[in-house]
């Protein structure tokens, strides 16, 4: 039994390490592909509903937000009659500011691009789906107004029609 | 015991793993995207265009109302969600010539040739007190509608679904199947008192 024989003292041999580079950059390409820069954190509950014939946005950049839901705590501004609050950027708009506020957020937005891509630029309608239509008809109002035409109606992926 | 000389680990393979666990992630992670269903506003008012009442043929309208309840009624029909796909789609492509369905006019369209262009317009009404989940729902079966069409179109004249056609034979399609949803003021029943 030659392969259990004895041989006398040993050091401990060193640990390859050349692999670990493999590992940390896994997990850097990992973390890089599933992170979304979201640029704003969630204050309204925000459940997209469920659809079939939904179309993925060409170009993330070319995307604003805007969110519409119950709130998650109860000291953001509410729509009256205090159960829906609109979110832009990265706060709740008051009721009586919402026209002003809508107004400046699609300038700013706007100008934060380039002019060939300002008329490219999608307005995406986040909205919980038990918010009623009242909320979207007005936000949709103002976008019309301010000659923001292109939304989007955001939603989720159905598989099979109900 | 004596100390005895552990073997070297043999790391070459460790790299093929953390790419196979890569590739596996890479794979299996959706990635957040943005998606839902593009729609176009109408431009703004202006106040010279505001007397003009474009008249519509009655038989060129499909009246879509959904009320508070989130009950959808078609040209005064109460109707399911899952029935209105086939209503909207028969309405689009009047395959008999029906004289109650919308009109056709041949238009001459690049890369299809003539093609009776239905005239239909498909209006949309909803309640403020309409919840968005259905209203999306009635929007995502007018262009489950209107993406049937155009597949069987592009079938017919490229042989392709319409998704797989490059961008001009897309847009001849486009052409040939033209979306048309006009939205009209939204009713209020908890105004009103009574849906009008």
């Amino acid at each position: 039994m030659s392969r259990f024989k004895k041989t006398g003292e040993k050091e401990t041999p060193e640990l390859n390490m050349g692999s670990m580079s493999d590992i940390i950059f896994m997990f850097l390409f990992f973390f890089m592909v599933i992170t979304t820069m979201r640029e704003a954190t969630l204050k309204v509950h925000f459940n997209p509903p469920k659809a079939t014939e939904i179309q993925k946005l060409e170009k993330k950049s070319l995307v604003a937000n805007i969110y519409v839901g119950a709130p998650i705590s109860k000291n953001e501004n509410t729509l009256p009659p205090g159960e829906v609050s609109v979110q832009l950027n990265d706060q709740t708009i008051k009721a009586e500011e919402l026209v002003a506020d809508v107004r400046d957020f699609i300038g700013t937005e706007k100008e934060s691009r380039d002019a060939i891509d300002r008329d490219k630029l999608t307005f995406s309608l986040k909205v919980d789906k038990e918010v009623q239509m009242r909320y979207v008809n007005t936000i949709k109002q103002e976008l019309r107004k301010n000659n923001a035409l292109k939304i989007n109606y955001a939603a989720g992926k159905r598989e099979t029609a109900k | 015991m004596a100390k005895r000389k552990t073997p070297g680990l043999n790391t070459g393979s460790m790299s093929d793993i953390s790419f196979l666990l890569l590739t596996f992630f890479l794979l299996t992670s959706s990635i957040n995207t943005e998606q839902g269903i593009p729609r176009k506003l109408p431009p703004p008012k202006t106040e010279d265009a505001q007397d003009k009442t474009v008249d519509i043929n009655k038989r060129n309208v499909l009246n879509v109302l959904v009320n508070f309840r989130d009950e959808i009624s078609v040209n005064g029909e109460v109707m399911m969600v899952s029935e209105l796909k086939d209503k909207a789609k028969e309405f689009f492509a009047n395959p008999n010539n029906d004289p109650n369905l919308p009109e056709k006019v041949s238009k001459p369209i690049d890369g299809i040739g003539d093609f009776a262009v239905s005239k239909g317009v498909v209006s949309l009404t909803n309640d403020q007190g309409t919840s968005y989940d259905m209203y999306v729902q009635v929007q995502n079966e007018l262009q489950r509608a209107v993406n049937e069409l155009r597949d069987e179109t592009s079938l017919q004249y490229f042989g392709k679904k319409y998704n797989a056609l490059d961008s001009a034979a897309q847009r001849a399609v486009t052409q040939a199947i033209p979306m048309s949803i006009s939205e009209a003021p939204p009713m209020d029943y908890s105004k009103t008192g009574a849906a009008n």
